[in-house]
């Protein structure tokens, strides 16, 4: 008799990843890299970015497909709603970023995923970007994100796997910390 | 020969098989082993036995271990309080005491400048003298110079500054708000101390290891210790560099000393705010990452308090132990704060807990990887006849103890001796087999001419 042992796989290739992380201990400057987008605006409050070349691993780098994303602000803003809001993008990419990570550490660590949805929520008072006070920020002043996630695993290791991807995650980072940005006409 | 340029004096050149640099709990261990091995020895001490601990810690401070915990290679605390914490003369007593039994051959008052590779070993030179030697220990600590963030060079000057080593009891700080920066051990105790001595503390938490004083019933040190954690060897754990980047776990000793988390200090009115990650112009800016590092630490809180309770059960201690418990999460502000403008005079100290990093200024030897580091294997540094000792999870979990430092120092020392004898085989093979010999290595092939002065 044969014991059937399942192979845990959350579609998340761990030897490659441990692998780069051991070849850019010895090469840490190929771990810069340099991400890209490009935007041109349409009309209105709506514009249409694009996203196709990175630098990383000391050379550039393709997408296998151009990506374009409309953003635009919905009827109540007196938009035409061709988008989402730039500001959802933010929510997006963070979703993204989590559930990436939620998923490399399940794999590292031997446990199945079923399935994770995370819901996320981004507070925000328009008087800033409207400049009707200034103690208002423009941004969000609070973001949530609930995982639900079915795991085989217990409730400890699943919070565990959430701790662990806000610890690795580019955006939470992004969000989490002051970043400097310098924007120039050219 | 080499220091007799015109003008200068030459200092002192003497041979001996070992240096250890530095005389603390590690460089006494190893004088333990290199003794009992009958290896001819000195250790370089720049200030006095325990040095650290004498000039270069607060008055308050405790050890985080009980004195029962407190063993060196031979030496077990023998005195009337096997559940307390001893005070820093306390623990400098102990050490010079420890020295006095070893007649460890401590030379005091001598820094040491400068190590570099020389034929058939090492040249380490002092402010005073120079020393030959096969091989050498660096036992010099992993806690000589403060880490402090580069935006500490621009705060506004209104604003004092000083680290956790500069500090000595709160009477040193102006009167105001205080901002200690870190929540490891240090940052929780001075944290603690300046709220208790009426300043307003506002602490900045990033990465921390919470764990309470005492669990079900004993101290936590002896549950790490009995369930085999402070064992864990280095060659065990699935990332030795992280583990042994971990900050000191949050603890204090003192007189019946309770649990010091950050939810007993929020009780006490201390404010908590995220790590400290930018100033914009006067204003501090704080990481919005809070509840994500409590989060974390509280988890590895739970699954650490699991393992132990599982230890406890298999050995079948339920019955002698109180039952288990878990502690509740750590409370945070609703609104975290996460900028402070350093203009408006609600801080007037910056005292900065940001962690240490040893010293090797004077190490001209290759072996430093691109953080600084010393590239080493459990305490085998990567050139021939180079040891270090006493780092945090050097070989175990404990290695950074003074309890911890026995097993250390016991298996490099064996090492050492092995090396030694292969140089000496090598060295007799050249000799009988070979003219490469020449009368100047004479010397030190012989054991009795080791340690004599020669100029």
């Amino acid at each position: 008799m044969q014991t059937a042992i399942r192979e845990i796989d959350n579609g998340v290739n761990v030897t490659a990843l441990l692998g780069a992380r051991e070849a850019l201990s010895q090469a840490p400057e190929a771990a810069r890299f340099t991400w890209r987008a490009s935007c041109d605006w349409v009309m209105g409050t709506h514009s249409r970015a694009t996203v196709e070349g990175f630098h990383g691993l000391g050379e550039e780098q393709q997408h296998k497909t151009r990506f374009a994303f409309d953003t635009d602000h919905p009827e109540v803003f007196a938009s035409e709603d061709h988008g989402p809001t730039p500001v959802e993008y933010v929510l997006v990419g963070l979703a993204g970023c989590l559930s990436a990570g939620v998923a490399a550490v399940a794999q590292h660590r031997g446990i199945q995923l079923n399935s994770v949805r995370a819901r996320l929520e981004g507070d925000m008072d328009i008087q800033g970007i409207l400049g009707m006070d200034r103690d208002v920020r423009n941004g969000f002043d609070d973001v949530r994100v609930t995982f639900e996630i079915d795991a085989d695993a217990t409730r400890e290791e699943v919070e565990a796997l959430v701790a662990q991807s806000q610890k690795r995650s580019a955006v939470y980072d992004i969000l989490t910390n002051p970043t400097h940005v310098s924007v120039q006409v050219k | 020969m080499s220091d007799a340029r015109p003008g200068r004096r030459p200092r002192p050149t003497r041979a001996v098989t070992v240096v250890v640099i530095g005389a603390g709990q590690a460089g006494l261990a190893m004088s333990h082993y290199l003794g009992r091995a009958g290896i001819e020895h000195v250790l370089l001490e720049r200030g006095e036995v325990g040095n650290a601990w004498r000039h270069e810690r607060w008055e308050s401070l405790r050890l985080l271990t009980p004195n029962w915990q407190c063993r060196l290679p031979g030496l077990r605390y023998a005195g009337p309080d096997p559940d307390g914490f001893m005070t820093m003369p306390q623990v400098v007593d102990f050490l010079r005491d420890y020295a006095r039994r070893l007649s460890a051959p401590v030379q005091a008052g001598t820094t040491v400048r400068s190590v570099r590779q020389a034929d058939d070993g090492y040249r380490v030179i002092t402010e005073r003298s120079e020393w030959r030697c096969r091989a050498v220990v660096i036992a010099s600590g992993a806690f000589n110079l403060p880490v402090v963030p580069p935006l500490a060079k621009a705060l506004p000057a209104s604003v004092d500054q000083l680290t956790a080593r500069d500090y000595r009891h709160p009477g040193q700080l102006a009167p105001g708000g205080v901002l200690v920066v870190g929540a490891s051990a240090s940052g929780l105790q001075l944290a603690d101390e300046l709220q208790r001595a009426g300043h307003a503390v506002t602490l900045s938490v990033g990465e921390h290891v919470r764990l309470p004083r005492r669990y079900r019933g004993r101290d936590i040190q002896w549950w790490l210790d009995a369930a085999g954690i402070h064992d864990q060897r280095f060659d065990e754990v699935d990332d030795i560099g992280r583990a042994r980047r971990l900050p000191s776990p949050q603890l204090a000793g003192g007189d019946a000393p309770a649990t010091l988390d950050l939810n007993a200090l929020s009780a006490r009115g201390v404010r908590l705010v995220g790590r400290l990650v930018g100033l914009h112009e006067t204003r501090l800016q704080f990481s919005g990452s809070l509840s994500a590092h409590c989060a974390a630490a509280d988890l590895k809180l739970g699954r650490l308090l699991d393992t132990l309770d599982a230890w406890a059960r298999t050995r079948g201690l339920d019955g002698c132990l109180e039952p288990p418990q878990r502690f509740p999460p750590t409370r945070l502000p609703d609104a975290p704060c996460l900028g402070l403008d350093l203009a408006d005079g609600g801080i007037r100290t910056v005292l900065w807990a940001t962690g240490y990093r040893p010293d090797y200024r004077w190490l001209q030897v290759p072996v430093l990887d691109r953080k600084g580091q010393l590239r080493h294997h459990g305490g085998v540094v990567d050139a021939p006849g180079l040891y270090v000792l006493g780092l945090p999870f050097l070989r175990r979990r404990k290695s950074s103890f003074i309890h911890g430092v026995d097993d250390d120092a016991r298996e490099l020392c064996d090492h050492l001796a092995a090396w030694l004898a292969r140089g000496q085989r090598q060295r007799a093979r050249a000799r009988h087999g070979t003219i490469l010999d020449g009368p100047s290595n004479k010397a030190e092939d012989s054991p009795i001419a080791h340690c004599h002065l020669d100029a």
